[in-house]
Order: C-alpha cells, then sequence, then structure tokens
C-alpha cells in the first residue's frame, strides 16, 4: 500500500525526465530510492512535520508555461542578472545573463553536457540522495536548475537573482542547483520562489561550493501561495578564510520545509545563518539547520525569528556540531519565535555537540506574544492599536531584515511586512 | 476641561476606585497624593484608557464622553499619560514612533501629516526644553536609558504632542535632584492657561518645583480631602494617618 504510493509519487516524475544524466549520484540516488520512503513524523529529523500534504497531493511535471512578463518578481530598483525558471524550464528569453562577467552560468541541464570534468567533480557530492527522501528525488529527477561558477578573485559586479516560479495546477518540479565559489571569489545570489498561478509542489536541492578565501552573501525568498509546498535542501562546504552568509525569508507558502547543511572545513570562516518567517492561516513552515564545526578558529552566527499567526505553526531544529578538532570555536545560535494567537504554534529546538573543550558557544530560544503593555504605551501616545502593532513586529523583524546587504530587497521586503499587518 | 464623576473601576471584581469625582479646569495644577494602594495609578490609566478594567461612571473632557473612546482616540483628543515605569521597546526608534503619533493625532483632527522640515524643528525645540540628549531620541523607545533618561522621555514626549491634559504618574520617583528639576522645569514650560495637568505623586518635594493650585487625597478609591498647596505641607507633617482615621471610623 505505501509502497504503492510511493510508486504513484515518483512516476509523476519518471517519463518526464529527458535529461540524459548518468551521473554517480544518480546512480546512487536511484538505488537509496528503492528503500528510502516519504519521511514520518516517528523519525526525529522529521518530528513536527508530517509531508502527507505532499505525498498525498496528485502532481506532475507539468508539460509547458505561459509566463511571459516577470517584472513582478523582480527586485524593483535592483540591477542583477536574471535567471528565469518556470515549472521547472528555463526561459531563454525571461532571463537575462549575457554580459555576466568572470562567471559560467547556465542551466544545469547544459551544464551537465559542456562542463563534464567540474560536473563530476562536484554533482551530488554534499547532497543528502542517499539518506533523504526528496534529496534523492531531486538527484534522480531533476528538470532544471543553475550551474554557476565564478572564478578565482572574481568580485561578481552584480548580484545572481534566480526566479522560481509556477504557473501550472498541481506542477511538482525539482530544481536543482550546484554553485562553484572558487578562491577568494565573491558573489551575491537571490533565489526566489513564486507562484503565478496554480499550486505546486517544489523540491529543491542546492549544493554550494565556497572555497578558500570565498566570500557568498545568499538569499532566499519564499512567497508562494498558500495551496504550494516546498522541501528545500542547501548543502554547503566551506574551505578556509571563507564567508557563507544565507538569509532565509519566508513570507508566504503552504508546507515549507528548509534543511540547510553547513559543513566547515576550514579554519577562519565565517558563517552566517538568518531566517525570518511569517506565518498565517495553517501555514507550516520548518526550518532545520546544521552547522558542522570541523576545523578550529571559525566563527557560526545563527538567528532565525518568526511571526505566526492564525492557526499556522512554526519548526526551528537548530544544530551545531562542534568537533574534537575545532577549538577555538565561536557559535551563536538564537531562535525568537512571537505568537499572535492561541491557535498558533512554535516548536523550537536549538541543540548544540560539542566535542572540544576549548570553545565559546551558546544558544538560546524564546516564545512569546507582543507585549500588551508596550501596545498600550504606544497608543497613549496616539498611535492606532493597529499601528502599534505593526510596528511591534517589525521591531521583532528587524533583527533579520537590518542583516539584509541589498537596500533595494530589504525596503521591498519591509513593505511586504508593513503590508501584511496593515 | 476634565471632569469625573463617580467614578469606579473594579480589576477581577475587586473594587479599586469607589465613586471619586474631580473637577479640573484649564490652567490648573492638580496634586493627588495618598498612601500606596489608595488607587491613584489605577485613576491615572482609567482615564488613559487602559482595559484591564471594568468602569462605571463618567469622564469628560471638554464636555465629551471620553470613557467609550480607545486610548489613541483620548490620545487625539488631548489625554496623556506619563508613565511611573515608561515600557522599554526595542527596535522601535523613538524618533520614528513620535513620527508616527504626531500624524497619526492630525490624521484625526483632518489635518495633513507633518512636514519632515518642521517635524525636525519641533524636535530639536522639545529636546532641549528637557535637555534630552539628541542620541537618546534616535535609541528605541527607553531601550538601556537610565531611571531619569526615561522620565525625562516621557516629558519630552509630552512636549512633542502638546496635550490638553497631562497626567504625570509618580513622574519624581527615581529621579535625583538635579533630573527632577529638569523635568519639573520642562512641566512648568509646558504650561498654558488652554492646558491643565494632574500630577500624582508620594512626596511634597516635587510639588517644591511643579506648584499646585490644588491638592486632593486620594484614599480608599476615593477623594477624602482637597485642599491648596498648603494641605501638602501638612500631609508631609503629619503622614496621612490623621486623615484616614476618622474616615475609618465612620
Amino acid at each position: 500500500m505505501l509502497e504503492d504510493k510511493k510508486q504513484t509519487f515518483l512516476a509523476n516524475f519518471v517519463a518526464k525526465t529527458a535529461d540524459k544524466d548518468s551521473s554517480l549520484a544518480k546512480q546512487e540516488a536511484l538505488k537509496a530510492l528503492e528503500n528510502l520512503e516519504f519521511p514520518t513524523t516517528r523519525e526525529e529529523y522529521w518530528k513536527y512535520t508530517r509531508v502527507g500534504k505532499i505525498t498525498n497531493a496528485n502532481y506532475s511535471q507539468s508539460p509547458s508555461f505561459n509566463v511571459s512578463d516577470i517584472s513582478r518578481y523582480l527586485v524593483e530598483g535592483l540591477e542583477a542578472y536574471i535567471v528565469v525558471f518556470v515549472n521547472g524550464f528555463f526561459s531563454e528569453e525571461l532571463s537575462d545573463i549575457s554580459k555576466a562577467k568572470g562567471i559560467t552560468i547556465c542551466p544545469i541541464a547544459k551544464a551537465r553536457k559542456e562542463y563534464v570534468d567540474q560536473f563530476e567533480q562536484y554533482f551530488g557530492g554534499l547532497s543528502k540522495h542517499e539518506s533523504q527522501f526528496f534529496s534523492a528525488v531531486n538527484t534522480v529527477y531533476n528538470t532544471n536548475g543553475v550551474y554557476l561558477n565564478i572564478q578565482k578573485n572574481s568580485l561578481v559586479d552584480k548580484p545572481i537573482h534566480m526566479i522560481n516560479l509556477t504557473d501550472a495546477e498541481n506542477a511538482a518540479y525539482n530544481p536543482r542547483n550546484l554553485f562553484v565559489v572558487e578562491e577568494n571569489a565573491e558573489v551575491t545570489i537571490i533565489n526566489s520562489y513564486e507562484t503565478v498561478s496554480g499550486s505546486s509542489f517544489t523540491n529543491s536541492t542546492t549544493e554550494i561550493y565556497v572555497k578558500e578565501g570565498a566570500n557568498v552573501d545568499s538569499y532566499i525568498l519564499q512567497n508562494q501561495s498558500e495551496t504550494s509546498n516546498q522541501v528545500n535542501e542547501i548543502d554547503v562546504v566551506q574551505k578556509a578564510n571563507s564567508t557563507y552568509t544565507a538569509n532565509t525569508v519566508t513570507l508566504n507558502g503552504g508546507l515549507v520545509r528548509n534543511n540547510y547543511n553547513i559543513e566547515v572545513k576550514g579554519q577562519g570562516c565565517e558563517t552566517n545563518l538568518y531566517g525570518l518567517y511569517l506565518t498565517s492561516g495553517n501555514q507550516h513552515i520548518d526550518n532545520h539547520t546544521i552547522v558542522d564545526h570541523i576545523e578550529p578558529n571559525c566563527e557560526s552566527n545563527e538567528v532565525y525569528i518568526g511571526v505566526m499567526d492564525d492557526a499556522s505553526t512554526a519548526v526551528f531544529n537548530g544544530k551545531v556540531f562542534v568537533r574534537s578538532e575545532a577549538q577555538k570555536t565561536n557559535a551563536y545560535q538564537q531562535n525568537k519565535n512571537m505568537l499572535l494567537t492561541d491557535n498558533a504554534s512554535a516548536y523550537s529546538k536549538p541543540e548544540l555537540e560539542i566535542y572540544a573543550d576549548d570553545v565559546k558557544c551558546s544558544h538560546g530560544s524564546t516564545t512569546g506574544q507582543v507585549d500588551e503593555e508596550a501596545i498600550f504605551y504606544l497608543q497613549t501616545r496616539g498611535v492606532s492599536e493597529v499601528s502599534a502593532r505593526k510596528m511591534m513586529i517589525r521591531a521583532f523583524a528587524n533583527e533579520i531584515l537590518d542583516n539584509i546587504k541589498i537596500d533595494a530587497l530589504r525596503d521591498i521586503l519591509e513593505s511586504k511586512i508593513d503590508e501584511r499587518f496593515s | 476641561m476634565l471632569s469625573i464623576k463617580n467614578l469606579s473601576a473594579s480589576v477581577d471584581g475587586t473594587e479599586i476606585l469607589k465613586g471619586l469625582n474631580l473637577e479640573v479646569n484649564a490652567g490648573e495644577v492638580h496634586a493627588i497624593m495618598g498612601p500606596n494602594g489608595s488607587g491613584k495609578s489605577t485613576l491615572a490609566s482609567v482615564v488613559a484608557g487602559k482595559d484591564d478594567y471594568e468602569v462605571l461612571g463618567e469622564i469628560t473632557l471638554n464636555g465629551k464622553d471620553i470613557l467609550e473612546l480607545a486610548p489613541e482616540e483620548r490620545a487625539a483628543e488631548g489625554v496623556f499619560l506619563a508613565f511611573q515605569y515608561p515600557v522599554e521597546i526595542p527596535g522601535v526608534s523613538n524618533v520614528n514612533f513620535l513620527k508616527t503619533a504626531v500624524n497619526d493625532i492630525r490624521a484625526y483632527k483632518g489635518l495633513p501629516p507633518m512636514v519632515a522640515k518642521d517635524f525636525l524643528k519641533m524636535l530639536k525645540e522639545k529636546q532641549a526644553l528637557v535637555e534630552l540628549d539628541k542620541k537618546l531620541s534616535s535609541r528605541s523607545v527607553n531601550e538601556g536609558f537610565s531611571g531619569g533618561e526615561k522620565k525625562r522621555n516621557e516629558i519630552f514626549q509630552m512636549a512633542m504632542l502638546n496635550p490638553k491634559l497631562a497626567i504625570l504618574d509618580e513622574t519624581d520617583s527615581g529621579l535625583d535632584i538635579d533630573a527632577l528639576r529638569i523635568v519639573a522645569n520642562g512641566v512648568n514650560k509646558l504650561k498654558s492657561l488652554d492646558n491643565a495637568t494632574i500630577v500624582i505623586t508620594h512626596y511634597q518635594r516635587l510639588l517644591d518645583y511643579i506648584i499646585p493650585d490644588f491638592v486632593h487625597v486620594l484614599y480608599d478609591g476615593k477623594i477624602i480631602k482637597s485642599g491648596t498647596k498648603e494641605l501638602a505641607l501638612e500631609l508631609e507633617e503629619k503622614g496621612y494617618d490623621w486623615l484616614i482615621k476618622p474616615e475609618m471610623a465612620q
């Protein structure tokens, strides 16, 4: 019975994956899928997230798309290289990567044929396709995504904005990204997920190689419809003296699960993970992060902040490992939740596993409500209750928004958040 | 200006104000004194519109019934409460929140938002009035402020909002003598023939700086004695017992 359900789910993808991929990772994932089942709440990693919304739906890969205007999905006022995917298909017409300097950027399907050596070296080297069901599905059935290689010492002049859109009913797609940021290169990457129409399942896997001295500033913006679900795996390896920063902002979606797996494999690294999630309705947003400190003298900062409205649910599980070799590690982890109603819930589990003895690590978690004393205080100054609540929520969210280095992006997020609470 | 008639207020079935009457006219300063637990802070909260209380009776401001108004509407009508314990609001900047407050009140009165230049000019003037460090006004509301800075910030906000009726709830508590002088000086400069001030205090000390026209003694939810500023001096000398004991005997 369950086996049938899995086969039916997988059958949605099989016939339509045109791409010929003979990679080792794909073979491994195919083999793993023989035994891997849908995750259940019986496993610790999925304890608070039921994937029935995804596994019971009748998804299929959409054969085409109708989007012709992407202006409303751009970041207003931001000059960027634009890569557009609709229902998992790369759209050359809607994209603008022609003048990119010092970088190789192309759909991953193309890279598979043209950059065979790099592909063999990197593809599947980080993804959890042997242990995680959705990662395996992505590795076998990935439709498209971006291959990005930033050459040594290149400072990419504009952010690269990848826009993932869907416009079909029950559209399932498996975007697969592979980013290789070479020594001392710097790049800003924005990945946005939006629904044009219909409903979808986005099963995304991204592998990021951050080489010695490289600096990657990445943004994930999730703003899909409430009937759209997403599982998003981001696997990162950092080499010495590199910086990797991830800002994950979830404004909308049905069931959203983000899995960050970060291996810090070099000294002098900095890792920053910032997350903001605003949930409403019956939304379920789950952020799982793992930062694995393997080498000494590194620093990681993690702050996830959420505001939960209506009957929505948020889950945070952040795990920091400090291996026995990783002396002088500085690791900070914080999760803060604000519940706006009695029916909203937050499950928070910050975890530290420390095997070294000369480290500075702290973690914490708070879940509370809007401070009613503060609301009254603001009201006595003439501020309406609605504005006062908006101010308090914005102040709470600002801790994350303040980390966003792209002004145009921060402005847009601020106005979206203000709109939401007015 | 302010007329309170037969006001009672209870919280969870416990009556705190028990039929209180008070008349305050424009241009007047009233002091309300009384022992701990007599209902002074409750009176301030009820007038400002805190909804934790079950309220009966009548409160009018310039003839308008304000009991059914939300706190922000009362503020727009001209009520201001300087808190005994000003609330810290991390992440909300003093200036931005005052801009919203000033413009929300203007919108209530049907006026357009204030021009940025005028707002900044007013900000500077009022900062000087209470000798508030410029840095404080750009920081988060009251966050990390000392006790004195918090109280000065209250008077600064009062100056920015220019209320008709200001209620100062134990504004002198936690102030050293220099801060007390600055705060009192600010209040005195804001005093005019068109506005009124109610000073709630435990000590006569503040009344050396803010001279009241009338002094009331609040005890067990009612005003049991009213007089002029000499009453405060008498209280300082004799305490409250001589007033309370005959009350209890009744």
